[in-house]
């Protein structure tokens, strides 16, 4: 055999040509995440924090951690896809009268389909579902999730996707097909290179984590309530979270399905979506918007029950309409499957179709009409605060509504033939995912991390973070109804008509008022660890919460709560202060608890190496590596000992040092 | 309101009980998660007929499923399957006695059995590949493969589970993390089952008819 043979065989097609040194934007990223990482990880290293690490963190099945590190992953991703926006919106708004801007077409493509994949799957999905880790257990008054060690696994599986998207920018190239990547474009014959097999393959490795994540917390919800929680007691951000892992058991398989057709297209010479031998292109729109419209409300439905434990909390008063509220969620899971026509009417699907579909996309606007009448009819006459979560929590209703009625615009086909594919649409689903999901995880972060550290965020910065991110949303994206009424469509890099221009400068400005936003994001959380002894809450209720989760310490211990809650309201913490529950301070037992396991690190490792080897046709890598992966997940099942207790004298020692504190506090 | 009435009536006065000290030890949590799974995996075989509910006809002026199709070999291989599910019931019955031996020997038959549905399965893709029928000739074709072998994956993996369990079984016996592992892929298998019906049924009763 000679060598370009042996070098095929192991390197597949992966050549020095991939690596994008003659592209000096790429270059100049690479380095500098090149020096950062280096950085980061001497540091690490020098500050020995390696075992620390990974005993306490990388190897951890508690899902407060988990819960801790999918918020971490949520936002380094947050900074990649916003440099993404702020690429996007500089080149459309120089690239005018003869100036190409700095973003060729073929670069440009790549920017706007990371930029979709990259805020749907490992910025807002990582956010949400670290939220729902680290709160549902805690309102339920649980020890843990159901299944300790899947969660583990989980976050590693949605890591290692992440980790292949970010391995595109500096070997190969990423997807030019825009986030949903449609065939026959999406086809081999149109896409031959790597980049559409990294969004494959980035997907199917994060989706196995997230269907696994959301199994995971269906089961816990429904098992692991307290005595006492019947179903009409939970809260009601555990109530959106079952609603929303339902959606996403009943959605992630559609995707999986769907990618695993294009890909046997792809690498299997079938023919699904092939223009010849029988192909229908149309079904991959089918299939996929069959999981895409859930996967929205996967999004939103968890921020609304952020929204709910928010209002609440700081109007003091019960949530308004409590049962309707429950409904509304279950009635939207349903909705949130019969409308995914709606995404493209334009197919041609005819009259009687889209007639329907347009229906049950405007009937979808009344449980979530009711949801902004509860919440307001909450806030009346109750004792507002308005502290930083309850500003973002009234930035997102004025903000979600407008987003919501150029929806249902939408949802009207005659209008949607005019506005289909046009910026009007991308304003649209900016104004409901940023006013919506982005607002609702910076109240959450706002509101629960507290808990989760000890210590509140400094509310300065909060509300600079606040004020810029909402009024830059209104500079970036208004200017895109505009002109998506004036008929300029998505995905272009430039325009030939200079009176546009003044709108994308506009819309620049706006980008520029959000990266404010966030650079003030980052500084409040430096400035908040920083003054963390002067912002300490040692009660563990810093907002005079409602729910369990305010029932424990802050950070709660490893156990959450060392007696099991015993629960008779919706708002049960509420109903304890207002009963002056007693703390129980003796009659510890041993606490039975998982043990730390390196395995899901593993094998999501070796998950993220056979997608690469996938990817670049690598063939005997890929084998290797999906053995490997199998004998490790069987090697872990012939662990049994996968538990311990946590002996009573502890329980008591941490518990006691509790007690005094509180009782030095007041 | 009601729920203002409800506070007021177990009132301050009644004292109401806050915590316990028990431990709340949620039973068959697997068991629900386990049939979760399979729930989200029945979706990917929804799909998977689905898109063979599409492109089932779409022969691209090759073979249809009436040229293709060999009833009596199918209906073998479906006998194979359903004779697995039930010595894997029996395997059940036995783990239900605390019978070991024999609870691993109807394994091993469930094993075999499956082993056998796919040996024909191969056989009858090795004989379509051979005739020109392959994947790639026409969507219907592609899609054919794809649900059937989709199904034959599972069996695969249902069987290196079962080989996994022998040896689980064999050195640590029936204790409570092995029956429950044995229920799961029991599940695991008659779920498979079920799936084959609607293949068989869908793709080959059907697909036969003119």
């Amino acid at each position: 055999m000679n060598t370009p043979d042996l070098a095929k065989l192991i390197f597949g097609r992966l050549t020095l040509e991939a690596i994008p040194y003659h592209e000096p934007i790429l270059l100049g990223t690479f380095a500098m995440v090149a020096i950062g990482g280096i950085a980061l990880l001497g540091l690490i290293t020098k500050a020995k924090l390696w075992g620390y690490l990974w005993k306490e963190w990388f190897t951890s099945i508690d899902h407060k951690k988990i819960g801790i590190m999918y918020m971490v992953l949520g936002i380094v991703m947050l900074l990649r896809g916003f440099a993404d926006a702020l690429m996007m919106r500089a080149q459309q708004a120089l690239a005018f009268n003869g100036n190409p801007g700095f973003l060729p077409p073929h670069h440009y493509d790549q920017v706007f389909t990371a930029h979709g994949v990259i805020m749907i799957f490992f910025v807002a999905m990582p956010l949400v579902t670290g939220l729902m880790n680290y709160v549902v257990p805690l309102q339920i008054g649980a020890r843990d999730v159901a299944f300790p060690f899947l969660n583990n696994f989980s976050f590693w599986m949605t890591v290692s996707g992440a980790l292949l998207v970010m391995a595109s920018l500096f070997v190969g190239e990423f997807a030019r097909t825009g986030w949903l990547a449609y065939p026959p474009l999406s086809g081999l014959a149109q896409s031959p290179d790597v980049g559409v097999d990294y969004y494959i393959w980035s997907l199917q490795v994060a989706g196995v984590g997230t269907t696994l994540s959301g199994i995971n917390l269906v089961a816990t919800i429904v098992k692991m309530r307290a005595p006492g929680m019947s179903m009409m007691k939970m809260p009601v951000f555990t109530w959106t979270s079952l609603c929303t892992n339902v959606l996403i058991v009943a959605a992630f398989p559609v995707l999986t399905a769907c990618l695993v057709l294009l890909s046997l297209d792809r690498y299997a010479g079938t023919n699904f979506f092939t223009n010849d031998f029988g192909g229908n292109a149309m079904m991959y729109v089918n299939l996929i918007w069959i999981w895409g419209h859930p996967e929205v409300y996967i999004l939103v439905l968890p921020v609304f029950g952020v929204f709910s434990e928010i209002v609440s909390t700081f109007s003091r008063k019960r949530l308004f309409g409590y049962a309707s509220m429950v409904y509304a969620t279950v009635v939207i899971t349903v909705l949130s499957y019969l409308v995914w026509l709606h995404h493209f009417f334009t197919m041609g699907s005819g009259a009687s179709v889209n007639s329907f579909f347009g229906i049950t996309t405007m009937i979808i606007s009344i449980p979530t009409g009711a949801k902004i009448f509860n919440w307001l009819f909450t806030m009346y006459r109750g004792r507002i605060k308005f502290e930083v979560p309850m500003l973002w929590t009234i930035g997102f209703m004025v903000t979600f509504v407008i987003g919501g009625m150029t929806g249902v615009m939408l949802a009207v086909p005659p209008a949607d033939f005019l506005l289909h594919n046009s910026l009007f649409l991308i304003a649209h689903f900016h104004n409901v995912i940023i006013g919506g999901v982005v607002f609702g995880i910076f109240a959450a972060i706002n509101y629960w991390f507290p808990k989760a550290f000890g210590y509140k965020l400094d509310a300065f910065w909060g509300k600079c973070s606040f004020w810029f991110w909402l009024v830059g949303f209104y500079v970036a994206f208004m200017p895109l109804y505009v002109l998506g009424f004036m008929g300029v469509t998505r995905r272009m890099n430039h325009f030939e008509d200079p009176s546009l221009q003044i709108w994308f400068q506009i819309a620049a400005v706006g980008a520029g008022l959000i990266a404010l936003g966030i650079g003030s994001f980052i500084i409040q959380l430096y400035v908040s660890w920083k003054r963390r002894d002067e912002l300490r809450d040692v009660s563990g209720d810093p907002w005079h919460g409602r729910t369990l989760e305010w029932a424990t310490s802050s950070p709660p211990p490893d156990y959450n709560f060392a007696f099991t809650p015993v629960v008779h309201d919706s708002d049960a913490w509420w109903q304890m202060k207002e009963h002056k529950a007693e703390r129980r301070t003796e009659g510890y037992l041993p606490i039975h608890m998982p043990k730390n396991t390196g395995a899901g690190i593993i094998i999501a490792g070796f998950a993220f190496v056979f997608g690469f080897a996938m990817i670049w046709h690598m063939w005997i890598l890929a084998g290797l590596s999906f053995v490997a992966l199998l004998v490790t997940a069987i090697g872990h099942t012939f662990n049994y000992k996968r538990d311990y207790y946590i002996p009573a004298e502890e329980v008591a020692r941490t518990e006691t040092a509790r007690t005094e504190e509180l009782a030095n506090h007041v | 309101m009601s729920d203002m009435h409800a506070t007021s009536a177990t009132g301050a006065g009644q004292k109401l009980q806050f915590w316990m000290k028990e431990d709340h030890h949620p039973a068959n949590g697997t068991l629900l998660g386990f049939w979760i799974y399979l729930m989200s995996d029945c979706l990917i075989f929804a799909c998977l007929f689905a898109t063979y509910g599409v492109l089932g006809r779409s022969y691209a002026g090759g073979p249809s499923g009436a040229d293709l199709f060999e009833l009596p070999l199918v209906a073998i291989n479906t006998t194979m399957l359903l004779l697995s599910s039930i010595t894997y019931g029996f395997a059940v019955l036995e783990m239900q006695k605390n019978r070991k031996g024999t609870m691993m020997a109807w394994l091993v038959v469930t094993g075999l059995f499956g082993a056998a549905f796919l040996g024909i399965e191969l056989y009858e893709f090795a004989h379509l590949i051979h005739e020109g029928a392959g994947p790639q000739r026409s969507a219907f074709l592609s899609s054919f493969f794809t649900l059937v072998g989709t199904h034959g994956l599972h069996v695969t993996f249902g069987i290196v589970w079962l080989i996994t369990l022998l040896f689980q079984v064999g050195k640590h016996g029936l204790t409570a993390a092995n029956k429950r592992r044995i229920m799961c892929l029991s599940m695991f298998w008659h779920f498979l089952d079920v799936v084959w019906i609607g293949v068989f049924t869908f793709v080959y009763l059907m697909g036969v008819l003119p």
